[in-house]
C-alpha cells in the first residue's frame, strides 16, 4: 500500500489520541473537583482566611500569587540571560566556543528537575540562609527555576536567530549597518516569533514545575513580603498534600490543578494571539 | 485506509472483550474466597496493607480488603460489624471498653536539630513556644545567638497530627519557615541548615544518625529519643498503632492479628519507620 494512503489515517489517529487524552484529563479534573465546585462557592477559594484544609479554610490565592511571582521572576532573569547567550553564540563567539557553549546549554536542558532541586537544597538554600534566613524562599525558587528554563529560552532563540534568511544579513551589511544595528534592526524583529514561542514554553514549564520548587521554596502558604520569604506554589501544594487528602481537601487540590491548567491555557492563547499578529 | 481502520476497530473491540472477560473470570474465582474487611486510620493502613499482602500469600483463598477513613471510621465500622477489624492510631478511650485493641506497632516522633547545635534538650512548653513563634532565637534555649528556622509538615500527615496533639495546638497557630512532605526531606532540611529544628519519625531519624548524617535527636522532657524508648512506651511523643475488634477476635481475624504481631512482619513494620511490638 503506498505510503500516502495510510499515512493520513495514522496521523489522524495520532492527533485524535492526543486530543482524547487532553479532554479526558480535563474531564477528570472537573469531575474530581466537582464536589467542591458545586458545594462551596468559588469566591470562598479567594476569601477564606487561610489554607488550612483540615480546619475548613481553602484560600488558594496566596499559592496562586506565589506561582505567578515565581514564574514571572524566573522569566525576568532567564529572558535577558537567554537572549544574551543566543546572540553571543550566533554573532560574537568564535565557532569552536559557540559550539561547545551551545552543547553546554543543551546539556543544562536535559538535567532532571530533582537534580536542580537537590542542588538548590544543599547549596543554594544554605548560602541564602547565611545571608537572609531561613534561606528556603521565593528567591531560591526563582533562581532554580531560572536555571531550568534558561536552556529553553536560549535554544529557541538560537534556532530562531539561525533561521533568519542569510540575504537579510547580507543586505544589512550592504547597507553599512553596524553589528549591533543589524541585530537590533534586522535579526531580532525577524526572529521575534521564535523567540516569543521559546519564552512562552519556558513560562509554561516554570508554572508547572513541581519537585525543584518544592525542595527549595519553603512551602509556607503566605503572601511573600520580600523575596526572602518562603512560599508555596500550586504545583508544590498538589504534590505535598494529595497523598493524604480526603473529601473536600482532595477536591480542592483538584481545583488547584484546574487552576494551573487554566494558567497554562492563558499562556498558550497569548502565544497564539502574538503569532497571529505577527503574520498580519 | 478503510482496511486499516477496519483492522483498528476489530482489534480494539477484540481487546475490550477479552479484557472484560478476564476481569469477570477473576471476580468469579474471588467470590468463593474468604474475605476480611479492615477499615480505619490512614497511618496504619499502608502497614496493614503490606502485612495483608504477605498474609494472603501464606493463606491462598483469603482476601483482605484494607480501606482508610480515619481512626473514628475504624471504630464505627467495627461497632456496626461492617468491618472485621478497625485500624486505630491511638490508645482506646475509657468509653471504648467494648472493643479490644491489639498493638501491631509503635509510632514515635523525634525532634531533630543539626549535629552542631549545642542545645541539650527541650521541654514540651519550649517546643510549643518555638512552633507558635514565641521563641525565635536559639540563645533563649542555651544555643547560639541565631534565628530558629522552624520546619513543619504538610497538612494531612499523621506525624503532624501526633505532633500537634503533643504541643496542644491547632495547625493554624503554627508559624513555620519551611514545610516539608516526607521524613527524608525533613532530614535534608535540617542537615543542610545548622539553625533548623524539625520533627520526623524516630526510626527514620535514628537510621540517619547511625549513617553519620550531621543530625541530632533531642531528648524530650529529659527522656532520650530512641526507638528503644518508644518500644518501652516511655517516650512522650509516641502512640500505639492498633487493630481493634468488637469483643475477642476469632477465626480468620484472630489468625491475622497474631500474624501482624509476629516477628514475621517486623521487617515490614520497620520499613514504614514504625517500631515493632513484642507480642508476649
Amino acid at each position: 500500500m503506498p505510503i500516502d494512503q495510510w499515512l493520513p489515517g495514522m496521523l489522524r489517529a495520532g492527533a485524535l489520541i492526543a486530543l482524547l487524552v487532553m479532554s479526558f484529563i480535563l474531564i477528570f479534573l472537573i469531575g474530581e473537583s466537582w464536589p467542591v465546585l458545586s458545594k462551596l462557592s468559588i469566591a470562598q477559594l479567594g476569601t477564606d482566611s487561610s489554607w488550612h484544609p483540615l480546619e475548613g479554610a481553602y484560600n488558594l490565592m496566596p499559592m496562586l500569587t506565589a506561582t505567578v511571582l515565581a514564574s514571572t521572576g524566573a522569566l525576568l532573569l532567564a529572558i535577558p540571560l537567554g537572549l544574551a547567550s543566543a546572540l553571543f553564540t550566533v554573532f560574537y563567539a568564535p565557532s569552536c566556543l559557540a559550539i561547545s557553549y551551545k552543547r553546554l546549554i543543551e546539556l543544562l536542558a536535559g538535567i532532571p528537575s530533582v537534580v536542580f532541586g537537590f542542588w538548590g537544597l544543599t547549596v543554594l538554600v544554605p548560602l541564602l540562609n547565611q545571608w537572609q534566613p531561613p534561606g528556603a524562599s521565593l528567591l531560591a525558587g526563582i533562581l532554580v527555576l531560572t536555571l531550568m528554563i534558561l536552556p529553553t529560552v536560549t535554544v529557541m532563540a538560537h534556532a530562531a536567530l539561525a533561521a533568519v534568511p542569510v540575504e537579510l544579513v547580507r543586505s544589512a551589511a550592504a547597507l553599512g549597518l553596524s553589528r549591533f544595528g543589524t541585530i537590533q534592526g534586522v535579526m531580532l524583529p525577524a526572529a521575534k516569533a521564535g523567540i516569543t514561542a521559546g519564552i512562552i514554553l519556558a513560562g509554561a514549564r516554570a508554572l508547572g514545575e513541581t519537585m525543584a520548587v518544592l525542595m527549595v521554596a519553603g512551602n509556607v502558604v503566605q503572601y511573600p513580603e520580600t523575596v526572602f520569604d518562603p512560599v508555596r506554589t500550586l504545583a508544590a501544594n498538589i504534590a505535598l498534600e494529595t497523598a493524604y487528602a480526603m473529601g473536600d481537601h482532595r477536591a480542592v487540590l483538584f481545583v488547584s490543578g484546574l487552576l494551573l491548567m487554566g494558567l497554562i491555557m492563558v499562556l498558550a492563547a497569548m502565544a497564539e494571539a502574538l503569532g497571529k499578529r505577527q503574520h498580519v | 485506509m478503510q482496511k486499516f481502520l477496519k483492522f483498528l476497530i476489530v482489534y480494539s473491540l477484540y481487546f475490550v472483550v477479552t479484557m472484560g472477560c478476564a476481569t469477570q473470570l477473576g471476580a468469579q474465582t474471588k467470590s468463593v474466597t474468604q474475605r476480611l474487611v479492615v477499615t480505619g486510620s490512614s497511618t496504619v493502613a499502608p502497614l496493614v496493607n503490606e502485612i495483608a499482602r504477605r498474609f494472603e500469600l501464606a493463606h491462598p483463598g483469603v482476601r483482605i480488603d484494607v480501606q482508610t477513613g480515619g481512626s473514628a471510621r475504624g471504630i464505627i465500622d467495627v461497632r456496626h460489624s461492617i468491618a472485621a477489624m478497625g485500624m486505630v492510631s491511638r490508645a482506646l478511650k475509657p468509653d471504648e471498653a467494648d472493643l479490644r485493641a491489639f498493638a501491631i506497632a509503635q509510632d514515635g516522633i523525634g525532634i531533630i536539630v543539626h549535629a552542631g547545635n549545642p542545645v541539650a534538650g527541650l521541654s514540651r512548653q519550649q517546643i510549643a513556644d518555638i512552633y507558635i513563634g514565641k521563641t525565635t532565637r536559639w540563645n533563649a534555649l542555651g544555643g547560639t545567638d541565631t534565628r530558629i528556622t522552624v520546619v513543619h509538615k504538610a497538612e494531612g500527615r499523621s506525624t503532624l497530627e501526633l505532633f500537634l496533639d503533643y504541643i496542644q495546638r491547632k495547625n493554624s497557630e503554627i508559624k513555620p519557615h519551611v514545610i516539608i512532605g516526607d521524613n527524608a526531606q525533613g532530614i535534608k532540611a535540617v542537615t543542610g541548615n545548622p539553625y533548623t529544628i524539625g520533627y520526623v519519625s524516630i526510626g527514620a531519624a535514628e537510621f540517619e544518625v547511625r549513617r553519620g548524617s550531621s543530625l541530632r535527636l533531642l531528648p524530650l522532657d529529659g527522656i532520650a529519643a530512641s526507638v528503644e524508648a518508644v518500644r518501652q512506651g516511655v517516650f512522650p511523643l509516641s502512640r500505639p498503632l492498633n487493630l481493634v475488634t468488637l469483643g475477642e477476635p476469632h477465626g480468620l481475624a484472630r489468625q491475622f492479628i497474631e500474624f501482624a504481631r509476629s516477628p514475621q512482619v517486623y521487617d515490614l513494620v520497620e520499613a514504614q519507620y514504625f517500631v515493632p511490638v513484642n507480642a508476649d
